[in-house]
């Protein structure tokens, strides 16, 4: 017992002074560290770390080993964080309020990039070194906070619009539809199918989570309006979000979306689809091969999301590469996240784990397209996308979406008075 | 581990000069000495600094923590601003205010569920008890049967009940009518309620159990000859025996329950006005990097779960002096000194 207990002694009173000094460091250095981001000084070589979210599809570890095969003083190595966003989110701040070290480069969500910018856990990044002009455009965007650029984008997504394509033909429907009417009317003339017994017509994501945001993002856009200007104004109490509104909200009335669509997340909704429950779906590219193995294998094709009065716009996922401000060796970060956000190894990552890269060619790269038939689908659809809200308080902001979206969507606020709350929230949550 | 056992021994042989002086404070009846206490203090201070470490300190930084403000954004610059203001008790104020709204939600859902859940595990739980306790063929299989969802992790309990509460699960093709159970409403509460109820009427059942094979035969023999009917045995014999027990496995279910997070979060999820509790409350405050009311409202919940802990030793083991048999006193005395006391005095 003795020799445990003195042993632990000196331990513990470390781990106490340890804490100490680091709330007495968070309490006197305040002001002193806002310069350091700004500066622009890469300076030091040396192992790095790279940290994501568990690598479910293999492709970043081989990734990293030819790294360390040419660079052997350099190494990186991967710290794997919890597969849940929210988990990764919130280890990476819990290392940056502790001003660690201990993570060099960060795969942040697209959706993170203001809020880590905004509190200096990140570094703004020199432009010129990075071919930004051969990315996607609104994909550069989602890295960038007040004009500096803070992260490399290193892979998109974008949602689409999946069709039943042998019930549209036999309806003698040429086309998939680009707005919102024609989705209903196409929808109402292949339900007069026998085939479509019992189908519904139209699902995405509303179940109260990130997905509604997405979806209800998707729908003010493609009806021309905004939730946040480009100054990052709130702006969605208008005559254009409530169009957008009001498709979703009529849909769950009039049994276009069927009712337990306000419950299902991007699984339920594949399911649904899969099991031959829908004749629209809007979701992520992921689900084109794994439809590709179930009861309609070749009934199904992909077009990009309608709109009001023509294609709409889709809301972006995807990850970008950012520079932890409290890293070491940020000379070897920066060459490190330039060798990954590069258009070679998102190829591989597109070829290999079926990840959208931020590169314009690779969307029409022939090889490519035969392998992934959606790329020309979703590059028309990333290049017409908008960003969600790039706030600060994105957290605040996506929990007041979902909030006043789904009252409306339930039915138990009226449509005006959800958009009036919710600007009014999201006036208090940004400050402006 | 030879020589870890040395470093007692040597004190030890130190007690005997020390012995008379202890003698005059001791009652008679212990045999410790002033050696003896110095050793004893000096066994314990581990575990002391432990918890002072692992439970004092963090409750302290927490109720600092709790005096501090949201950090601002300097509209110039575009950046936060690195240190948290100091906002005296205002987090504690604002839950009068406009934004205590969330919280007095939160606080009534924490406390609905509490009693409700509390309630019917006390009653499916004593049930279970009764059955468990009865001796017929087959009892192992049926005692291993009942605490199978007590040994399930919750977090895995609520995502099996998420399939069952699916728009096409089990429970709507039981009922044969489409609830949408993980949706806003008061379907969720149920929900979440069914579940938990399922998961932890097992652990009062196990208590219970517990009290019950303390009770000596004999007394359910005498009422037998003095012809009582079985219910009059149940209300005159076992309950009070089993009362004990009983109380203390509600203590504790009340105390998890009043903290319950993952349930809830992972059943219907996160952000849910019908089902968030206090926990889910703070840990969301957390999470968008307000660590002030956050850390309020969880000293707010700390003091919430003392009190109501605080109640039941106060008020009930009061109720307890009188009634209080062999059952369940093992229990009992280890976990709380007070009633400990009382069983001494009595028996």
């Amino acid at each position: 017992m003795k020799t445990t207990t003195t042993r632990a002694f000196p331990c513990v009173g470390l781990l106490t002074v340890g804490a100490l000094l680091l709330t007495a460091c968070g309490s006197s250095d305040g002001g002193g560290s806002g310069q350091a981001a700004g500066a622009g000084t890469f300076e030091g070589r040396g192992p790095i770390t790279f940290v994501a979210g568990k690598d479910t599809t293999g492709a970043i570890q081989p990734m990293l080993d030819r790294w360390n095969k040419l660079h052997p003083k350099e190494k990186v190595t991967f710290i794997q964080l919890p597969t849940d966003a929210d988990a990764q989110r919130q280890q990476m701040i819990q290392n940056a309020e502790t001003k660690s070290d201990a993570y060099t480069v960060l795969s942040l969500d697209v959706v993170w990039t203001s809020e880590f910018a905004a509190h200096q856990w990140i570094d703004r990044l020199p432009e010129q070194r990075f071919p930004l002009d051969k990315m996607l455009k609104p994909v550069v965007e989602t890295a960038r906070y007040r004009d500096g650029l803070y992260a490399v984008p290193a892979s998109s997504d974008g949602g689409m619009l999946y069709y039943r394509t042998d019930l549209l033909k036999k309806a003698g429907i040429t086309k998939p539809p680009t707005t919102w009417a024609e989705l209903k009317a196409d929808c109402a003339k292949v339900k007069k199918l026998p085939e479509a017994q019992g189908m519904s017509c139209y699902a995405g994501q509303f179940q109260k989570y990130e997905g509604l945001t997405v979806n209800f993002a998707e729908a003010v856009n493609s009806a021309g309006g905004v939730i946040t200007d480009a100054n990052g104004k709130p702006d969605v109490d208008t005559a254009q979000a409530r169009e957008g509104l009001d498709f979703l909200v009529d849909s769950v009335k009039d049994g276009t979306i069927p009712k337990e669509g306000i419950t299902y997340l991007e699984e339920d909704g594949r399911q649904a689809f899969q099991s031959g429950k829908l004749v629209f779906h809007r979701n992520w590219p992921y689900v084109y091969s794994l439809a590709g193995k179930s009861d309609i294998k070749g009934k199904y094709s992909v077009a990009p999301l309608p709109g009001l009065n023509g294609p709409g716009s889709s809301s972006l996922g995807g990850h970008n590469l950012a520079l932890s401000s409290f890293a070491k060796n940020k000379a070897t970060a920066l060459d490190f996240m330039k060798f990954f956000s590069s258009e070679e190894n998102t190829a591989t990552f597109l070829k290999e784990a079926s990840l959208a890269p931020p590169y314009a060619s690779l969307y029409d790269d022939k090889a490519l397209v035969e392998q992934y038939p959606y790329l020309p689908v979703l590059k028309e659809s990333i290049l017409r996308a908008v960003p969600r809200p790039r706030v600060v308080q994105y957290g605040d902001v996506t929990s007041a979406v979902q909030r006043e979206a789904y009252a409306a969507l339930t039915g138990s606020k009226s449509i005006a008075q959800a958009l009036k709350d919710l600007q009014e929230a999201l006036q208090k949550s940004t400050g402006q | 581990m030879a020589d870890t056992k040395i470093p007692p021994a040597a004190p030890v042989g130190k007690r005997e000069p020390s012995e008379p002086a202890s003698r005059r404070r001791t009652r008679g009846r212990s045999r410790a000495t002033a050696g003896s206490a110095r050793m004893a203090a000096l066994l314990v201070s581990p575990t002391l600094l432990v918890l002072t470490i692992v439970v004092l300190y963090p409750t302290l930084m927490a109720l600092n923590e709790s005096l501090y403000g949201t950090k601002g954004l300097d509209p110039e610059t575009g950046f936060i601003s690195a240190t948290e203001p100091f906002v005296g008790l205002r987090n504690y104020a604002d839950i009068f205010g406009e934004a205590g709204e969330r919280f007095w939600n939160a606080f009534w859902n924490t406390t609905f569920f509490t009693v409700v859940t509390v309630a019917l595990e006390t009653l499916i739980g004593v049930a279970m008890a009764l059955i468990m306790h009865k001796a017929f063929r087959g009892r192992g299989l049926v005692r291993a049967g009942i605490l199978i969802p007590w040994a399930v992790p919750t977090a895995i309990s609520g995502l099996l009940w998420r399939w069952i509460f699916n728009s096409d699960g089990i429970a709507n093709a039981l009922i044969g009518h489409q609830v949408l159970w993980t949706t806003e409403g008061f379907h969720a509460k149920v929900a979440v309620i069914v579940a938990e109820v399922w998961k932890t009427a097992p652990f009062i059942g196990l208590l219970v159990l517990a009290g019950l094979q303390v009770i000596p035969k004999e007394v359910y023999e005498a009422a037998r000859i003095d012809g009582a009917s079985p219910a009059r045995q149940f209300w005159h014999i076992t309950l009070p025996l089993v009362k004990p027990a009983l109380l203390v496995a509600m203590l504790f279910r009340c105390m998890d329950a009043l903290r319950m997070f993952d349930l809830p979060y992972i059943l219907i999820g996160a952000q849910k006005h019908s089902v968030e509790t206090l926990s889910m409350l703070a840990q969301n405050e957390a999470s968008n990097v307000r660590f002030g009311p956050a850390s309020a409202y969880s000293v707010l919940l700390f003091l919430y779960v003392f009190l109501v802990a605080l109640a039941f030793v106060r008020l009930l083991g009061a109720d307890l002096t009188g009634d209080v048999g062999a059952g369940g006193r093992k229990r009992k005395g280890s976990r709380i000194p007070a009633l400990r006391r009382r069983t001494e005095v009595t028996t």
